[in-house]
């Protein structure tokens, strides 16, 4: 198992290509082969974390091979207890998704040939160290993703996909502006993250030209950190860059929302703790301190109130995504144990919460062709099954004790309380707003007298709680027993907390 | 090396062999009755020239004909270049219903000359020969992009092309007397040394530079000297819009290359480049390339037409590569060869995806693109994404490498120079919305019940589908490709 982590990634690349080659018509025998190459990454991952010591610093299963040697570039890719929760994330969802797109049948071969090339991105982003490597793997889940919402979403799909093409490029080419400029100031230069890390205070704060912020000390450093802050953000959705999110969301296919919210939407955050934070500590420290908490509060509260106007199921768990992406964001920027990892627990968290309700909105979709929270009412007595599980991922979602959403979000209050007591009130407000919202919906949906016109609506069928089940163990057991998570993560993060924390300005 | 006549010839054979097939195409022309036997001929003589090019690899550089022209890596890149360009676009020609319509022959004839003009502008080290060489391919795209019989867009075309030409070269070779008149010599050696010793008048200099840079830039296609390319880009057969795109702008970058740095800038030791007499010309080129990023970009966002769309998405384009030439150092100049490459295969292959469709529904609108992908063409339709998206410059696309270069060269300059990244970076993601444009036409669409089924002729498909591997090859694995172009930055200067 020296190369777990590129069977891993090229393991979905090689299912791309042999859907390609299978004959177009035979549905079933493409959805099976797509299903059995996204099997090995799952039961890896499980292996991996199970092999996994989290007590160790640095990265680990590191593979370490020269690409382009003139230009320093490697193919390099290894795990710490950041990533490899996303890892974990990444793996499980993209096999549940394969199952969840059962119900594709137009293009069929397009389709599951784009999913797996999407997975290889995904999983690329998450293991890869060389920032070079990172940047390809990054832009390529853009095509699958743009292809994916553009030809199998819903009525409005051409429009999402070029918006959320055009905002990711955005901020994607600032990234590659600042990895640049990185690159060039480092000695030698290179872009391989571990080194960068180490010798991150050689980026200074220089002044420059037409820069209007010399008074304040700040500089290069600063610099980049916006340009890579603004890449990242976009793909939180940080305020005022989430538009694309509910247009994206709204119009995708189910399994490509649930990878949407799953996968995408972390990497922004993941992206900032990997490289902002400890590659870029000064400007952190100066930046991210307030300005990352308050943007993570208003995020929390602006999601909420939209979510609770919405009268589309899914655009209002497209918008509690915002809302929930928040608490990462506050958690993150205040440099404290818990709150630091309160965030990336919310973030595994929200990831399989997310995912389930992307996937129940999908089931009563596909049965009812609508998704109008106010078309339906009394669905609890027409599908008791569905309702309950259901309502196990609305509890999750608004924090309840003993599942997996509410330990995340106390940790990350924990956190900021110590720091900044205004945003922690102003978050926690946060968490009545979404129980509003949630209760509210299924008062709407699941409660009051059966409506005559969904009488006949099937139950929930095998193949879909095969996809929730999972998802569902996980909340509760993350819920129960959370160091199950935060074991893995808790030295990496501390490490990377520890470059910062000596820069802050107390 | 500096050799008499007769020595030169030695090293002349790849323009040798050009002639002769020239020649000899001319001839068989009357004699031959078989329009692809002429075709042939034509392939023949370009490897044989491509053979013969590749074989002086391994010559002394040097001076030829008494200094008229330069045996250098520099012109033996372009030269492999242009051949290289030339084999492709009659491997198109060849499977084009646009070029089985006309007289082949002098199709041919020309299109080869025009390659030969090339060979002389990628090496002239006189003002003379840049002069001469520049009027012998403008000359012959006159004629080949007015070549549809009976067809007003193409005469048309060819017109305005010819008075731009005219009005472009006689401002150049304006400017071209100043510099004639400053430095008493045609020879870019002996200007170089008048002109370094600094003792020119500068404001005279500025303006004799700005008047060279306009017969220059309608080669390349920069603003203000862009006007022409959309309307024959347009109207010109499409393999030769395909010819011009990307050989006649890659010539213009080799003979701008060729004069602005070996002539008018010194080499300082550290393998970058100053301005002599204190003359900043540089500074031009970086506005005239962020002009011409914008003007390109934002007009292709509303064309219709597939092939005027890819006009200005070339100015575009040609705006990125004068970043290179802007930041004057060396990793500017090879980020310019390596992106000259790339160009070639992209743009010729998103070229050779308009021929084939039109030789089925015979016109290039984007319109008639409707759910190609789903209309039984689905092959050439993902290769036409795929050379779109290289075109935006995403990875892993060998678009993203050029650029990527482009990008590095500049940033690694710093100071005022990251402005020009910046607009540069906002032009990429403004690209991306045209060429996303045509991408959903074909994949996101479906087509209508009178769409009709595109069923294209597959033997285009053995240049098509190499030229794909290639794009998403060199994307990935670029380094043999950046080594040759940075071995190829060898000026001979004495």
């Amino acid at each position: 198992m020296e190369h777990v982590l590129s069977y891993m990634t090229f393991i979905p690349l090689a299912g791309a290509v042999v859907v390609l080659l299978l004959p177009g018509k035979s549905h079933n025998l493409i959805r099976w082969v797509a299903a059995v190459f996204t099997a090995p990454p799952l039961i890896m991952a499980m292996w991996l974390f199970a092999n996994f010591d989290p007590a160790k610093t640095g990265f680990q299963f590191r593979e370490e091979v020269a690409w382009i040697p003139a230009y320093n570039i490697k193919y390099f890719v290894g795990i710490d207890g950041l990533s490899i929760s996303m890892v974990l994330l990444t793996a499980l969802l993209c096999f549940l998704c394969i199952f969840a797109s059962w119900g594709i049948d137009k293009a069929v071969k397009g389709y599951f040939a784009l999913f797996l090339l999407l997975d290889t991105g995904m999983m690329g982003v998450f293991v890869a160290l060389d920032f070079f490597l990172f940047y390809i793997f990054w832009e390529l889940m853009l095509l699958p993703m743009y292809f994916l919402i553009g030809i199998w979403g819903g009525p409005r799909r051409e429009y999402a996909a070029i918006k959320f093409f055009l905002y990711t490029l955005f901020g994607s080419v600032l990234m590659l502006l600042a990895l640049l400029a990185l690159y060039f100031n480092s000695e030698p230069h290179t872009f391989d993250m571990t080194v960068m890390i180490a010798q991150a205070n050689k980026y200074g704060t220089q002044p420059l030209p037409f820069w209007p912020f010399d008074q304040l000390g700040w500089g290069f450093q600063h610099l980049v950190w916006m340009a890579l802050f603004i890449g990242f953000a976009i793909k939180i959705p940080a305020f005022p860059f989430h538009t694309w999110l509910p247009d994206a969301h709204v119009e995708a296919p189910t399994a490509i929302s649930v990878i949407l919210a799953g996968v995408l939407l972390k990497m922004g955050t993941y992206g900032i703790l990997r490289i902002n934070y400890p590659m870029l500590p000064v400007a952190t420290a100066d930046l991210a301190y307030w300005f990352l908490g308050a943007l993570g509060a208003w995020n929390i509260i602006y999601g909420a109130l939209c979510a609770m106007a919405q009268t589309d199921l899914k655009k209002l768990v497209a918008y509690s995504s915002v809302s929930h992406m928040g608490y990462v964001m506050l958690g993150m920027a205040s440099f404290t144990t818990q709150g630091i990892n309160g965030a990336v627990l919310q973030m595994f968290n929200h990831g399989t919460i997310t995912g389930m309700l992307f996937l129940l909105v999908g089931v009563v979709y596909d049965r009812a062709h609508h998704r109008d929270i106010d078309g339906f009412g009394g669905l609890a007595a027409i599908m008791p099954v569905y309702t309950g599980v259901t309502a196990l991922a609305f509890f999750a979602s608004m924090g309840l004790p003993g599942l997996s959403g509410f330990i995340s979000e106390v940790l990350v209050l924990l956190g900021t309380w110590q720091k900044f007591p205004v945003l922690t009130i102003l978050g926690a407000s946060g968490v009545i707003l979404t129980a509003g919202y949630l209760l509210w919906t299924i008062q709407r949906i699941y409660l009051g007298p059966p409506n005559e016109k969904y009488k006949m609506l099937p139950e929930i069928n095998g193949r879909e709680m095969f996809t929730l089940v999972p998802l569902g163990a996980i909340v509760i057991l993350v819920g129960v027993y959370p160091s199950l998570v935060l074991d893995l993560l808790r030295t990496s993060l501390d490490g990377i907390n520890q470059v910062v924390v000596p820069h802050l300005h107390l | 090396m500096d050799l008499k006549n007769l020595a030169s010839l030695t090293f002349f054979y790849p323009e040798i062999i050009l002639s002769c097939t020239i020649l000899l195409l001319i001839v068989l022309d009357l004699l031959v009755r078989s329009q692809r036997a002429l075709a042939v001929l034509a392939l023949v003589g370009c490897v044989a020239s491509l053979v013969a090019t590749l074989d002086l690899y391994s010559a002394q550089q040097g001076w030829l004909f008494h200094r008229m022209i330069i045996l250098d890596g520099f012109s033996l890149f372009f030269k492999v270049f242009a051949l290289a360009a030339t084999i492709l676009t009659i491997w198109m020609s060849l499977g084009s219903n646009e070029i089985r319509q006309i007289h082949q022959g002098e199709y041919y004839t020309l299109l080869l000359t025009c390659a030969l003009g090339m060979f002389f502008m990628a090496s002239s080290s006189n003002l003379l020969t840049a002069y001469l060489s520049l009027e012998l391919v403008s000359l012959t795209s006159y004629v080949l992009t007015g070549f549809l019989p009976h067809n007003r867009r193409s005469s048309e075309a060819a017109l305005k092309y010819l008075i731009y030409g005219g009005v472009a070269s006689g401002t150049m070779i304006y400017g071209m007397s100043w510099i004639f008149g400053m430095t008493g010599s045609l020879d870019y050696a002996a200007i170089h040394q008048v002109l370094a010793q600094g003792q020119v008048n500068k404001v005279a200099l500025y303006m004799a530079l700005v008047f060279i840079m306009a017969g220059f830039g309608y080669k390349i296609v920069f603003v203000p000297f862009h006007m022409w390319s959309p309307d024959v880009y347009q109207g010109a057969p499409t393999p030769f819009t395909a010819f011009l795109s990307v050989a006649s702008n890659a010539a213009g970058i080799a003979i701008m290359i060729r004069f602005f740095f070996p002539a008018v800038s010194s080499m300082v030791p550290a393998g970058d480049w100053a301005v002599v007499s204190g003359v900043e010309w540089p500074h031009v080129v970086l506005f005239v390339s962020m002009i011409t990023m914008t003007l390109g970009n934002l007009c292709a966002l509303n064309q219709k037409n597939l092939k005027r769309m890819l006009a200005y998405s070339g100015i575009a384009h040609a705006g990125y590569m004068l970043m290179g030439l802007a930041v004057l150092n060396n990793d500017g100049l090879k980020a310019i060869l390596f992106y000259v490459v790339v160009y070639l295969i992209m743009n010729l292959g998103a070229f050779l995806v308009v021929v084939m469709i039109a030789n089925v529904t015979g016109n290039e609108e984007i319109e008639t693109y409707r759910g190609l992908a789903w209309r039984g063409a689905v092959i050439p339709a993902t290769c036409l994404a795929v050379f779109l998206f290289s075109l935006t410059g995403l990875p892993p696309f060998a678009g993203f490498i050029g650029k990527f270069f482009l990008f590095a060269a500049v940033l690694k300059q710093g100071g005022a120079f990251v402005l020009l990244a910046v607009v540069a970076i906002i032009n990429s993601v403004i690209s991306l919305y045209y060429y996303a444009k045509v991408v959903k036409t074909m994949f996101l669409d479906f087509p209508e019940p009178t769409d009709a089924a595109v069923s294209v002729a597959p033997n285009n498909f053995t240049l098509l589908i190499p030229l794909t591997v290639l794009t998403i090859v060199l994307g990935i694995y670029f380094y043999p490709l950046a080594q040759y172009t940075s071995e190829s930055l060898r000026f001979f200067v004495k």
